[in-house]
């Protein structure tokens, strides 16, 4: 259990080796934020993605998918955090995916995700921090349908989206759990605003304004006031997933950087001689082992369906966040002037981390939640 | 059923019916554990029963095999075993560095000869043992140990000091490295086994800053060894002597766990600030609790680095010092009690003191992050 099984390894190599090829710094991220894009990703590759199978890769086999799990699904982002690889695999694989599963969104959407022609969004946080139960965007209702008013921010390809699951509040106040209403809101809806915006690691979020927009009672996703059970299977997917990511940006990094340690010579020696350094890379070599085995044990957790899944969630989403972000700082310092080029990709790395560690939660949040589910 | 189903069948009865329920109860600190030899006392009925219904299976140590007496359990036995013990909180029916460390060392080194005397004397607890390496010259540069095994014919001839060394005063036998040689550093050290009944042999306690003295100072003088008591090759010993560090580093690092759990659940800190700094704590707690898995999985299947303990005995004894200043943070002036009754004779400032060497002992923090930089990231010069 703790350990990988031979098709995990299989499908881990399958990942690792097509994104060092096709998913590389050079080849993706740098080549579309040179251009003007909206995306911040290209569509190209995600049919790629298509494939290999892995645009599907939690969709169940009879809607075409390959049916696996939250572990698989990390092998997969690990490599994808590695590459810095721009793609909808979080948001629209693994996120919306999960929060339209068992619905008849499902039977819309899915066959469009596995050969890669649609992009999905989820559409939670409506301030600065992720604050999920805080939902306040209004549903009411209106004949035979709702109207939606609010606003939504760092909606991840949010402005790519073809659909874009948001979260509501159908009844109670914000901080209440209960209430809350999940809708398919499709791209184009009459009174819905998209802001596009370029994210500090040349990625995109919009920010939405929904004025007055109108949608029929199929647009509810699951069941009305029942929406926090598949948010948060949804959120916890994105967070395990995020979790791996990190993980992938944290040994990125760290590789680049044990490299660059044995390279760059100083006072005629290689800086990666020097005792102050090479403390500084084991500690961060352990980290990142640990934050790894959190990453997985979380995954593990999900896919078994445990009660301890949700603190092991957290855990890993705090550990792996907390890590990369030393990994990307330790990066950038022992790169010395180099590291602070726009040339040189080590800052692309800490810039990753950045949007990473506060997707579906920062750091804090998520200690906070530990402890909470700790009892304290 | 599977073969394994039906060893978790029996295993689950048999410890139903055989491990006494005071057995059953958490272990406070280490004085709650059976340590064996032959000057052990034990504190219950019920300890010397459990011990010696285990040790009767082999279950003492359940992975060696049935001739050194062991269980001879396949590793997904020996997991089913640990799984159904912790499923009734039974404690471990024998702890002893004859297990932890000496045992593993002898099952690579020894000969049969050796094996099959003092491995089952490990296992049915009858022999303590203790360990010599650390001197007052060498602590960090272990190699540079002096204490000097001269070949005298028919016997070695020991004489020096050796530090450090835990329950020397309650030890049986003593595992030993010496100098055989002063042409190489490493490769002039051989590993001995003594009697610490042999005449020549002394030892002191050494108050430590808990109030504890795990601790000894060892003396050899004109001490007589038979030829027969060394293990590998003369000269050799360094490299038995890495391969229990090894092990030794994972039962360091284990340590931390035992005390396991979460620390926000069992201060329950009110003040902000500390709670926040608590569960950051307690992240990385569990964070290291899926590493520990994770790496008893990988070294069982072979896919651990060799130097990965020196990289759990870092993260593992660091993790378990931040525990215990946290803990003292959070008793507030209640763990400053140093003898009260209520304080139960002022564990936590003990423990918290204690904890201080544990990145030391087997070998410092700053000793394995030299390893990792060398063996795992491969650094230039390291």
């Amino acid at each position: 259990m703790t350990l990988l099984t031979d098709d995990q390894k299989m499908l881990q190599e399958t990942a690792a080796s097509f994104l060092a090829e096709e998913g590389g710094i050079a080849k993706q991220l740098r080549h579309w934020r040179g251009i003007e894009c909206k995306d911040g990703f290209g569509h190209g590759l995600w049919k790629q993605f298509a494939e290999l199978g892995l645009t599907g890769i939690c969709i169940p086999e009879s809607h075409g998918g390959m049916g696996l799990g939250a572990t698989d699904t990390a092998l997969v982002l690990e490599e994808i955090g590695r590459n810095l690889t721009p793609s909808p695999f979080l948001t629209t694989a693994v996120v919306a995916a999960r929060a339209i599963h068992g619905t008849q969104h499902a039977d819309r959407w899915f066959p469009n995700i596995v050969t890669g022609d649609a992009v999905l969004a989820l559409a939670i946080d409506e301030g600065a921090r992720h604050e999920p139960a805080h939902t306040a965007l209004e549903a009411k209702r209106q004949g035979n349908g709702f109207v939606l008013s609010g606003s939504k921010q760092f909606v991840v390809q949010g402005g790519s989206a073809d659909m874009i699951v948001t979260a509501a509040r159908t009844a109670g106040s914000a901080g209440e759990t209960d209430g809350l209403t999940l809708f398919a809101v499709p791209k184009d809806t009459a009174g819905l605003d998209v802001e596009n915006v370029a994210l500090v690691d040349s990625s995109k979020a919009a920010r939405l304004t929904f004025e007055n927009v109108q949608l029929d009672a199929d647009a509810v996703v699951g069941e009305v006031d029942a929406g926090w059970g598949p948010l948060s299977r949804s959120l916890n997917a994105g967070r395990a997933g995020a979790a791996a990511e990190l993980v992938g940006v944290a040994s990125g990094a760290s590789a680049m950087t044990l490299d660059y340690l044995r390279q760059r010579k100083q006072f005629g020696k290689f800086i990666g001689e020097f005792q102050a350094l090479q403390h500084r890379a084991a500690h961060l070599y352990s980290e990142i082992e640990i934050a790894r085995a959190a990453a997985f044990k979380a995954a593990q957790l999900l896919d078994s369906g445990d009660e301890h899944a949700q603190l092991y969630v957290s855990v890993a989403k705090a550990k792996a966040a907390d890590v990369a972000s030393l990994a990307v700082r330790e990066g950038v310092q022992m790169h010395g002037g180099i590291g602070m080029t726009d040339e040189h990709d080590i800052g692309l790395f800490m810039k990753r981390e950045a949007v990473l560690g506060e997707l579906f939660g920062d750091v804090y949040y998520h200690r906070n939640r530990v402890a909470e589910l700790s009892g304290y | 059923m599977t073969d394994l189903e039906t060893f978790r069948t029996d295993t689950r009865a048999w410890l139903g019916a055989n491990c006494p329920a005071e057995m059953r109860q958490p272990i406070g600190s280490e004085a709650d554990l059976c340590w064996g030899g032959r000057n052990w006392t034990f504190q219950s009925d019920a300890q010397r029963r459990w011990m010696e219904l285990m040790a009767e299976r082999g279950w003492t140590v359940p992975d060696w095999p049935k001739d050194y007496g062991g269980g001879g359990l396949s590793p997904d036995e020996a997991s089913v075993l640990k799984e159904e013990m912790q499923r009734i909180g039974a404690r471990p029916p024998l702890s002893s560095f004859g297990i932890s460390m000496l045992g593993p060392a002898l099952l690579k080194f020894g000969t049969e000869e050796q094996k099959r005397h003092y491995l089952r004397q490990i296992a049915r607890g009858e022999i303590r043992w203790c360990q010599g390496y650390s001197e007052p010259g060498a602590g960090s540069d272990l190699a540079g140990l002096q204490t000097k095994a001269e070949d005298r014919g028919d016997h070695w001839l020991v004489n020096g000091q050796k530090v450090w060394t835990s329950y020397a005063d309650k030890a049986d036998w003593i595992f030993c490295l010496v100098r055989t040689s002063s042409e190489s550093k490493q490769g002039g050290i051989s590993f001995l086994l003594f009697d610490m009944r042999t005449p020549g042999v002394s030892t002191r306690p050494i108050l430590l800053i808990s109030g504890y003295s795990p601790f000894c100072e060892t003396f050899f003088d004109d001490v007589k060894v038979p030829k027969d008591q060394i293990v590998g090759k003369v000269n050799k010993g360094w490299d038995v002597a890495k391969y229990l560090l090894g092990h030794e580093r994972e039962m360091i690092s284990a340590m931390g766990l035992g005390m396991g759990g979460s620390l926000g659940a069992a201060t329950r800190p009110q003040d902000p600030l500390l709670r926040a700094e608590i569960a950051a704590f307690d992240v990385d707690a569990y964070a290291f609790q899926a590493m520990s898995e994770r790496f008893a999985a990988m070294w069982k299947a072979g896919e651990a680095h060799p130097a990965g303990p020196s990289m759990m005995k870092y993260a593992g004894t660091e993790l378990n010092k931040r525990r215990n200043e946290l803990s003292m943070a959070a008793g507030g002036n209640d763990a400053l009690e140093w003898e009260s009754e209520r304080s139960r004779g002022g564990k936590t400032p003990r423990d918290w003191l204690r904890s201080k060497g544990n990145s030391i002992e087997g070998g410092t923090s700053e000793i394995q992050l030299n390893i990792v930089a060398k063996h795992i990231l491969g650094l230039p010069g390291a």
